[in-house]
């Protein structure tokens, strides 16, 4: 035998299993997104964000430390039994390698908590879904990250103190929220902060799904409370918006949450959304410099995810990007523990995500200072911040009027220790010992 | 007792919102013995049309005139395509075929005119009238009125339409029985494209009141759940028992949400409300024990 075929098998030989390493150094994310159907607006822009910071890596920095991300997408319709289905399809794609799922649904992120679980892949709820998930030590898997319904609702209570002169008592607070178990979870907030500022409490449910509040609104005249507390959905945003125009309620006395908050929420209601505020944790615009990059680079290489490039900047993009940024973190953190360059396992990913470390200096590092808080997570805090900001509508654009904003935590998170040993004990489920993690 | 009439009349101005809505189903079942599940999807994207054609530049009027030709065409692409393979089929089919309706045009709108929820400015502000206010203190909306003498005129076109003129006459023999009709020589397909062609006119009007209130987006079909008790109090056939169904349904759902929550906390305790979700069809399910035609619908005699 000749040397020179000998060397072209050889080299052949090498060149497959090059290609065999790279194949395997690919990160994927299952995506069970929405992007037609009733919230399909939201879902585009949030999607967008999401997968054109994924492929900003990629073109960047040739992915995270020289693995490829790789995604897959499933659409959901903002429907749980479809967002089952599509999670049974992607994860066998996932088995391999996985990073955080987003689902963008409380209802489709309690669907899947079991089974995430017993599949041992990270289920991520960033602003959203079962919020005594906070503590990890019953819900290894699932992670309510960045601020749950009720430290948001917290954190809007101080706010509205302290734009009422720093003292709550005898003051009036409508809760006007959508008559879901999404507008129920921060009951349970609002009325802790209640019983400790000493202000009154009126809760106003309104029927899903919130296209007609003529009652409520003309019942909130008569209350004439300080503020009103708003968790709202869907139409129901746009409908309040209207219907406290239609009853002369100023809007600048109205926080949202951040289902409240977005460009989609306020355009609609015209101008009576003008002074309308409402919670958010990533502000909006392309001033922040990863955003403007992002369209350079990624849309400058003909790879941009959105259609209509003018939601590039608005809340939801942001808020895609932010949820991609804090992936793309953990997957860094993943890699530090178990070797530089190598895909991590949806365990592997799970641990990232109860171990992130995200300070203001790294954010402002990649570019996206404002698109998040700072972040620590640990076992028995899967939150990580709780932190939010308050953001304004001034008719055209949302700009932030506030810092960050930090919930309660001694009075809040006891409720969610207290709901998650509830469930396990219903589940079964024997609680991880939290000081032996690491 | 202010309060009272407050409550009393927005919920009667509310009321005509969903008779505008109700209207569409009166006009297909009417003509066609249908009830057409698709009829708040054509609101939506009748709506959709409108907002669509004034961000390509059209004025208001033209994009008015442009979506009424879209809904037009719409009406006589469902009576080819749709309804003429179902005549003489039993009404089942035909309401399955309008599920399957409802489903494309929930898909096709927003791939034809962007699903991003848009404000549709008519120029009629949704703020309380100066002068109630100040001399009655009472929240009166200068919206809701326009929009009552809307659907006023509406329904008294359409009762004019159907009453007197030989269409609407030929709508009602084909309703009655579609083979009887055609028997006569009353052309079924033309009836149908323009009772189509006129449901669409009628989603039109509501979608741009509706749109106008709470903006234009994919929530336009839900409104299609406020009517459906309004039918079944005015009757599936009456053009003004859509009117006087939504007159009920909005005045006594907006009293039940003021004044029962506060009963049932006193009874049960905890927090009770948003119960006009479920309360005007509990309302509709007792009427239907009374009076299964509705108020206005036509009693149906069988003789054996």
């Amino acid at each position: 035998m000749s040397r020179k075929p000998a060397f072209a098998v050889a080299a052949l030989s090498l060149s497959l299993l090059a290609q065999g390493v790279l194949a395997a150094e690919e990160q994927f994310f299952p995506i069970p997104s929405y992007r037609v159907g009733p919230y399909g607006a939201n879902g585009q822009s949030f999607y967008g964000g999401f997968i054109d910071y994924l492929n900003y890596v990629n073109l960047k920095e040739k992915g995270v430390n020289g693995v490829q991300l790789t995604w897959e997408e499933c659409e959901t319709e903002y429907n749980n039994a479809k967002g089952v289905e599509c999670y049974e399809r992607l994860k066998g794609k996932a088995a391999k390698s996985s990073g955080p799922i987003h689902t963008m649904s409380t209802g489709i992120s309690y669907a899947l908590i079991d089974k995430t679980a017993q599949d041992k892949l990270p289920l991520a709820m960033m602003g959203y879904g079962r919020t005594d998930a906070v503590d990890g030590s019953v819900f290894p898997y699932a992670f309510p990250l960045v601020t749950t319904y009720q430290m948001q609702a917290s954190a809007v209570v101080r706010f509205v103190k302290d734009k009422l002169g720093g003292n709550l008592a005898g003051k009036k607070i409508v809760y006007l929220y959508h008559d879901s178990a999404y507008g129920k979870e921060a009951i349970v907030a609002m009325e802790a902060e209640a019983a400790l500022n000493k202000f009154a409490l009126v809760q106003i449910p309104v029927a899903h799904p919130g296209n007609e509040q003529g009652a409520q609104w003309l019942r909130i005249r008569q209350e004439k409370p300080d503020f009103v507390v708003f968790w709202g959905w869907g139409v129901m945003n746009q409908t309040a918006l209207k219907a406290a125009q239609k009853v002369g309620y100023p809007r600048d006395k109205m926080v949202g949450s951040w289902w409240t908050g977005s460009e989609e929420d306020v355009i609609p209601a015209g101008d009576a959304a003008r002074g309308y505020m409402a919670a958010t944790w990533n502000v909006a615009g392309k001033q922040v410099p990863v955003i403007a990059d992002i369209e350079k680079v990624v849309y400058g290489a003909g790879k941009g995810n959105l259609q209509d490039r003018s939601k590039i900047g608005s809340v939801l993009y942001n808020r895609g990007v932010s949820a991609a940024v804090l992936s793309v973190e953990a997957l860094r953190r993943g890699q530090e523990k178990f070797g530089k360059g190598r895909a991590l396992t949806g365990e592997q990913t799970r641990w990232a995500l109860e171990n992130l470390d995200i300070s203001e200096a790294r954010l402002k590092q990649i570019g996206a200072t404002d698109l998040l808080p700072e972040i620590r997570t640990s076992c028995a805090n899967h939150e990580g911040s709780g932190k939010v900001k308050i953001q304004q509508w001034d008719g055209a654009k949302w700009g932030p009027v506030s810092g960050w904003i930090e919930g309660n935590k001694a009075l809040i998170h006891p409720l969610f220790q207290a709901s998650a040993k509830q469930y396990a004990k219903e589940k079964g489920i024997t609680p991880r010992d939290c000081s032996k993690e690491k | 007792m202010n309060f009272f009439f407050e409550v009393l009349i927005g919920g009667l101005l509310s009321g005509v919102m969903y008779a505008l809505v109700a209207l569409g189903f009166v006009m297909i079942y009417k003509a066609s013995g249908v009830f057409n599940f698709a009829q708040g999807a054509m609101v939506y994207l009748a709506a959709l049309a409108v907002v669509g054609c004034m961000e390509m530049g059209a004025p208001l009027w033209l994009a008015v005139i442009l979506a009424f030709a879209i809904m037009t065409l719409f009406g006589i692409a469902t009576e080819k395509f749709v309804l003429r393979k179902l005549v003489n089929q039993p009404p089942i089919a035909l309401f399955m075929a309008t599920i399957g309706l409802a489903f494309f045009i929930e898909g096709l709108a927003p791939l034809l005119f962007g699903s991003q929820p848009r404000a549709l400015d008519l120029g009629i502000v949704d703020e309380p009238i100066a002068w109630v206010l100040d001399n009655w203190n009472m929240v009166i909306s200068k919206f809701d009125l326009v929009a009552a003498a809307v659907a006023s005129l509406l329904v008294a076109t359409l009762a004019l339409f159907f009453q007197y003129t030989r269409v609407g006459r030929a709508l009602r023999a084909v309703a009655d029985d579609h083979q009887a009709a055609l028997s006569i020589g009353i052309p079924l397909q033309h009836i149908w494209a323009i009772v189509w062609g006129v449901a669409g006119f009628v989603a039109l009007v509501a979608g741009m009141m509706w749109g106008a209130r709470n903006g234009v987006q994919f929530a336009l079909t839900f409104t299609a759940l406020k009517a459906l008790p309004v039918l079944i109090l005015g009757g599936f056939t009456s053009v003004p028992g859509a009117i006087v169904g939504g007159l009920i349904i909005g005045a006594s759902e907006k009293l039940a949400e003021i004044y029962i929550p506060p009963v049932l906390q006193d009874l049960f305790g905890g927090s009770f409300g948003g119960i006009e979700g479920w309360f005007p069809y509990v309302l509709a399910l007792l009427f239907l024990l009374v009076r299964p035609e509705g108020l206005f619908g036509e009693k149906h005699i069988d003789r054996v």
